[in-house]
Parts: C-alpha cells; sequence; structure tokens
C-alpha cells in the first residue's frame, strides 16, 4: 500500500501578516515558512502507520506544488521520515491550479490512500483535498479526525456537526485531514535531518493548467477599540454592559 | 437562471444556519434576477420544507432515496450537480461547515465553477464577481475575484443574518440518477452528541484555559454556562491535557466559531486561540495577568482570579434576571 501526503507550505503561525504593492502580495519579509499544521499532522499519522507492521504500507510520499524557495519544507518533510517527495514546478495560484498539477501528477502513480489537510493555514481556502479527488474520481472522506487501517481496510471517524461517524471505504480514497489525526506532529531528529539530504526529491514540470480566481487584494482587519476594563470587586457593572450596551444577553 | 441553495437538515430539522444561508442566497438571487432553489436531501417533512420559504426560497426541491442517507461526498456532489443544471443555476451556494467544505470544492471542480470559499457578504457586483473571505486564519482579508461564469460559495457562519422574505414555494420532487455502485464510502456507525448545545451553533459561549487549573474548576464556568444558556468551550492545551472533550477546543487547530459573545477565561490569548474566536461579535477576558494578550482583542476585561471572578458574575447575572 502507498500513501500520498500533499503539503502545502505557509506562513508559521505566529507571522505578523503584512502586504505589500497597494496591498496586492504578502510582503515575505522576514517570514518563516512550515508545513501547513494539519498536513503535518496527516504525515505524522501516516508515518506511524507504515512503522505499524500489522500494515502493509510500503512507502509514504510527500506531494507540493511550489517554487524552488519551498525545498526546505518538503526536505522537512522527508527529515520528519517521509520517504521520497514530488515537487511540481509551479507557482501555486489558486486552489483548482494547484489541484489540476496534483491530479496529473497522480494520475501517473499508484497511491491508495491520498492525504490532505482540511486547509491550508494561509489562504484558507479548504478547497485542494475535495478538489483533487473529484479531479481523480476518487471518493473522499472530510473532516477525518482519525485513521485506522486493519488488514488494508481503512476505518475512518469523520466530524459531523453534532457527532461522529466512523466509516469505512473503497480504495484509492482522498482523506481530508482534521485535528485529531494525530495528536502532536512529529519532529525531526539529527538523523532525520542528516537522511533527509540523501532522499529522493523529484522535480516535475508543471501542466497546462488555468486557474478559476485571482486574489485582488488584501485588508488587514479593522483595529478593536480599546477593551474596557471593570473593576473585579463590581461584575454588576459587566453585566450591565453586556445586557444595555452589547446587547448581547 | 437560478441560485441553487443546499440546505442541510438534522434529524429532519433546519438550523438558524440553514436559514442564514437561505436567506444569503436570496439577496444574491434578487441582485441577480433570479429564482431561489433550495434543496433538501433525505425525509424532512413539509411544514418544515415550508419554513425555506420563509426565507425566500421559491422553489424546494427535496430527494429521497435509500442510498442518500449518509453523505457520501461523491454521490451527493452528483445530485447537487443534477439539480443545478436542471434548474439552470449558475450560483451554487453552501455552508462553509464540515459538509459544506466536503462537498463544495468538488461541486466547484466537477461544474468548473470558481470557489468562493468561506466568503462572509454579498459581492458588490455580479461582474466582476468579487468576494471578500479571511485569510491567515483571521489575521487579513482577501477580495477574491471568482472568473467562470459559474461560481460556487460557501458561507461563513454567523456572517450574514437572518431575512424573512416570505414566498409561496414550489415543492418538487427530484429523482436523482444514482446506483448503489457509485457509492463507495460506507458510515458504519453513528455517535451524537445528544442534548447538549452544539459550540458551533450557539450565540453564547464560555471558555476556559489553562488558567482554570484543573478540571474540577469546569464547575465555575459550567454554572455561568448555565445561567447563560451558552455553550463550553475551551483552549487547545486543555483538551490535550483531557481536561474537556477535543470537540470544545477552538482555535485554529480547533472548532472556528462565530458567536455573540465569547467569554473567556483563564485563556491568554495566543495568536491560534484567536484564530478561532476572533469573528466573535464581543469578547470578555477574565484573567489575573493583566498584560495576557487577550486584553488586547477583547470587548470587556477583567483583571482577576477566575475562580473568584466567574461566581460571582454568575450570582451578578442571576440577579440581574430575576
Ligand atoms: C500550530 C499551532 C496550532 C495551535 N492551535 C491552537 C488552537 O487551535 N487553540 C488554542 O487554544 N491553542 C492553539 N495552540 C496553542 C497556543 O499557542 C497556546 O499555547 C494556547 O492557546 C494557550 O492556552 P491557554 O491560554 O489556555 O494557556 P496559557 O497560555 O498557559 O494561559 C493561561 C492564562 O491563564 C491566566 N491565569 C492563570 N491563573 C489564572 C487565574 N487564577 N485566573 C485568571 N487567569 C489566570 C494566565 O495569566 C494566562 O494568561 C496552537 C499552537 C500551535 C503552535
Ligand atoms: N501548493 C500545494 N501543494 C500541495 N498540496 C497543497 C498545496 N496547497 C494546498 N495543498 C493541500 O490541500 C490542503 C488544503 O489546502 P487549501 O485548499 O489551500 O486550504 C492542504 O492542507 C494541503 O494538503
Amino acid at each position: 500500500m502507498k500513501i500520498l501526503v500533499c503539503i502545502s507550505n505557509v506562513p508559521d503561525t505566529t507571522t505578523k501578516v503584512r502586504f505589500t504593492n497597494d496591498n496586492t502580495q504578502l510582503d515575505t519579509n522576514g517570514i518563516q515558512w512550515v508545513i501547513n499544521p494539519w498536513d503535518e499532522l496527516a504525515l505524522t499519522r501516516a508515518l506511524q502507520l507504515k512503522e505499524d507492521k500489522n500494515n502493509s504500507v510500503e512507502s509514504v510520499t510527500v506531494i507540493h506544488v511550489g517554487g524552488k524557495e519551498s525545498e526546505p519544507t518538503i526536505r522537512k518533510a522527508l527529515a520528519i521520515g517521509a520517504d521520497d517527495a514530488i515537487r511540481v514546478n509551479a507557482e501555486p495560484t489558486d486552489a483548482y491550479f494547484v489541484a489540476s498539477q496534483l491530479a496529473e501528477v497522480i494520475q501517473q502513480h499508484d497511491f491508495d490512500i491520498i492525504f490532505a489537510g482540511i486547509e491550508s493555514s494561509d489562504y484558507n481556502g479548504a478547497a485542494v483535498g475535495g478538489m483533487l479527488s473529484e479531479m481523480l474520481g476518487m471518493p473522499s472522506i472530510s473532516a477525518v479526525s482519525s485513521f485506522e487501517l486493519e488488514n488494508d481496510q481503512v476505518r475512518i471517524i469523520r466530524e459531523i456537526d453534532g457527532g461522529k461517524e466512523t466509516m469505512t471505504s473503497q480504495l484509492p480514497l482522498v482523506v481530508v485531514a482534521q485535528k485529531g489525526i494525530a495528536i502532536e506532529p512529529r519532529i525531526a531528529n539529527m538523523r532525520g535531518i542528516m537522511m533527509a539530504r540523501k532522499k529522493p526529491l523529484n522535480v516535475v514540470e508543471p501542466a497546462e493548467k488555468d486557474s478559476m480566481v485571482d486574489f485582488v487584494d488584501f485588508e488587514l482587519p479593522q483595529a478593536k477599540p480599546p477593551c474596557k476594563m471593570v473593576d473585579p470587586e463590581n461584575v454588576q457593572e459587566l453585566v450591565d454592559l453586556l445586557q444595555n450596551e452589547a446587547k448581547v444577553i | 437562471m437560478a441560485i441553487l441553495v443546499y440546505t442541510e437538515h438534522w434529524d429532519g430539522q433546519f438550523k438558524k444556519s440553514t436559514f442564514e444561508l437561505v436567506s444569503y442566497a436570496s439577496k444574491l438571487a434578487e441582485m441577480a434576477d433570479a429564482q431561489t432553489v433550495a434543496l433538501s436531501i433525505g425525509q424532512v417533512d413539509e411544514d418544515n420544507l415550508r419554513q425555506l420559504a420563509d426565507y425566500g426560497a421559491d422553489k424546494i426541491i427535496t430527494v429521497n432515496q435509500a442510498n442518500l442517507k449518509y453523505l457520501d461526498n461523491q454521490a451527493y456532489t452528483s445530485v447537487i450537480q443534477q439539480v443545478a443544471d436542471q434548474e439552470g443555476a449558475d450560483i451554487m451556494v453552501l455552508a462553509h461547515n464540515n459538509t459544506g467544505k466536503a462537498l463544495a470544492p468538488r461541486l466547484s471542480a466537477r461544474m468548473q465553477a470558481a470557489l468562493g470559499s468561506e466568503v462572509n457578504q454579498l459581492p458588490a457586483e455580479l461582474d466582476p464577481f468579487v468576494v471578500n473571505k479571511k485569510v491567515f486564519s483571521g489575521k487579513a482579508f482577501a477580495n477574491v475575484k471568482l472568473k467562470t461564469d459559474k461560481k460556487v460559495l460557501t458561507l461563513a457562519q454567523n456572517s450574514f443574518g437572518i431575512y424573512e422574505n416570505t414566498q409561496e414555494p414550489i415543492i418538487e420532487n427530484f429523482e436523482p440518477t444514482l446506483s448503489d455502485e457509485q457509492i463507495k464510502t460506507q458510515v458504519t456507525d453513528v455517535e451524537k452528541h445528544r442534548d447538549k448545545l452544539l459550540l458551533t451553533d450557539a450565540e453564547l459561549v464560555v471558555s476556559g484555559g489553562r488558567g482554570m487549573k484543573s478540571p474540577e474548576n469546569w464547575d465555575k464556568l459550567n454554572d455561568l454556562a448555565n445561567e447563560l444558556g451558552a455553550a463550553l468551550a475551551c483552549s487547545r492545551p486543555v483538551s490535550d491535557e483531557g481536561w474537556r472533550p477535543h470537540e470544545e477546543h477552538t482555535g485554529q487547530t480547533g472548532k472556528i466559531i462565530a458567536p455573540d459573545l465569547y467569554i473567556a477565561a483563564g485563556i491568554s490569548g495566543a495568536i491560534q486561540h484567536i484564530a478561532g474566536v476572533s469573528a466573535a461579535k464581543y469578547i470578555v477576558a477574565i484573567n489575573n495577568d493583566p498584560d495576557a494578550p487577550i486584553f488586547e482583542m477583547a470587548d470587556y476585561g477583567i483583571v482577576g482570579d477566575a475562580m473568584q471572578v466567574l461566581p460571582e458574575l454568575t450570582e451578578a447575572l442571576r440577579k440581574a434576571r430575576s
């Protein structure tokens, strides 16, 4: 069984975001780039499954659509334990374009399970995993918070509004992962970092594909008015404010 | 021309979020001089279906087929597409909840319809069709242009409001072409959090962080939540420690919510936590550290010991209401 994990390369979650060129571009100065948190969890889970000798997972591959500047993030995924990596050498303009590039490459391989994250923490598209599964004509299960393998059968828990559903599926399958799929993301150790240098990172050129959306420009949220402080000896005042000023209770 | 809105239900009942979605779709239909068509899959009785018309649905299409009992992303996408084609829908609207996130991107790829995900308002005009959405987990907003003739939108919860606009609806049944073989995922077990106010639906939320010190102290939050009729939430370390169930964790990696009021007790206000609650209309912070970052985000703050402040607040509320 072969597993593929789609990874996006995003600013570290503590980044202060700024824009340049009339608010049309992200100011990348000083940004630390990391593996998208959900992809990191999915990768962690995939590696756990491979190590569990009850399963027959042969390999865990990571794939990314992006320029050469995202290679450190890909190397990090290799250092954490992925066996090999594929980079589609193109600017990831929108979710449709990215999914089309991924589909193009995936069709030339035979992955049984494809992981994507529920959303990228940069543009919050929540789109690539679903689009990809549609393009590949594969089933997909979204908001997956637990993933088990038993005799090459999947047992999945997905979150629904107000509960959970336990599921099975035919393979191949696209799994859109959220929190819970692994608890802590695995971090690379020294040996992993050394080994990552020798692992294959295959660069493929993009296919001719269109995008369907353009990011026109960005805006920062309006500054909040300063917090109104209430004396802890007088919580009654807070009740008044909530009732009469905010009118939320 | 039509706007198609996929109206999810829970055991035959719609929620306020469904009515918000229909309100949005019907305002969009007004702009486009189009019909609002609501699609409901599964068993819903007629009285409930008619509620959709109170918010502007001109036509309600129901699909009832045994093999659609559970959400199968491929099957549901196919049904929505078949209905969209029959109705000549150019814009498909879904909720930005787990179901909408599962279906909208598939529908987008299938119908070559640009996806505007988690949009929070109407476009200013239909051409160019530019929608606004949150990016960088709430640290910024983006204007996104959808370039194709057909479009799929998912609406951010609690971002638009509910508008009554009563119509006399046409209710029709639709028989999709869908064989059992096309359904490749199976649900084997369902677990529902019964009788619990859902965090994602709640208008009022009471939340605790590591500053609550131990799970025993949750009584104090629980009392306040009961007094308010609020749902409970928590920060990530609290759920990681197992003090509270995972489904209560809010933040970038947990639930993203948009209640009217969010009361945060013993929560420092880390950026990843704020990512889940920044859309709250009002935030109240209770923290014993006056420099805690949560006060930068909060509308109202109390610097004090949560163990003391919470019971007093519950008591003050009780008095104010009696
Ligand atoms: C990739 C990533 C994703 C993350 N995602 C999330 C997420 O989704 N959600 C999330 O919550 N976190 C998330 N985190 C963790 C986040 O960075 C913070 O560590 C976490 O939010 C802190 O939780 P806390 O505020 O409960 O605890 P702390 O930061 O420990 O804060 C406790 C607060 O309680 C106050 N306090 C102590 N005693 C009292 C008292 N008696 N009365 C009143 N106040 C008191 C303290 O002053 C302090 O401000 C994420 C981190 C990373 C790296
Ligand atoms: N450039 C990319 N390369 C590979 N996978 C990606 C890329 N962008 C997004 N993904 C995958 O799609 C998921 C959802 O991303 P998005 O639709 O951008 O919110 C991510 O968690 C990744 O698994």
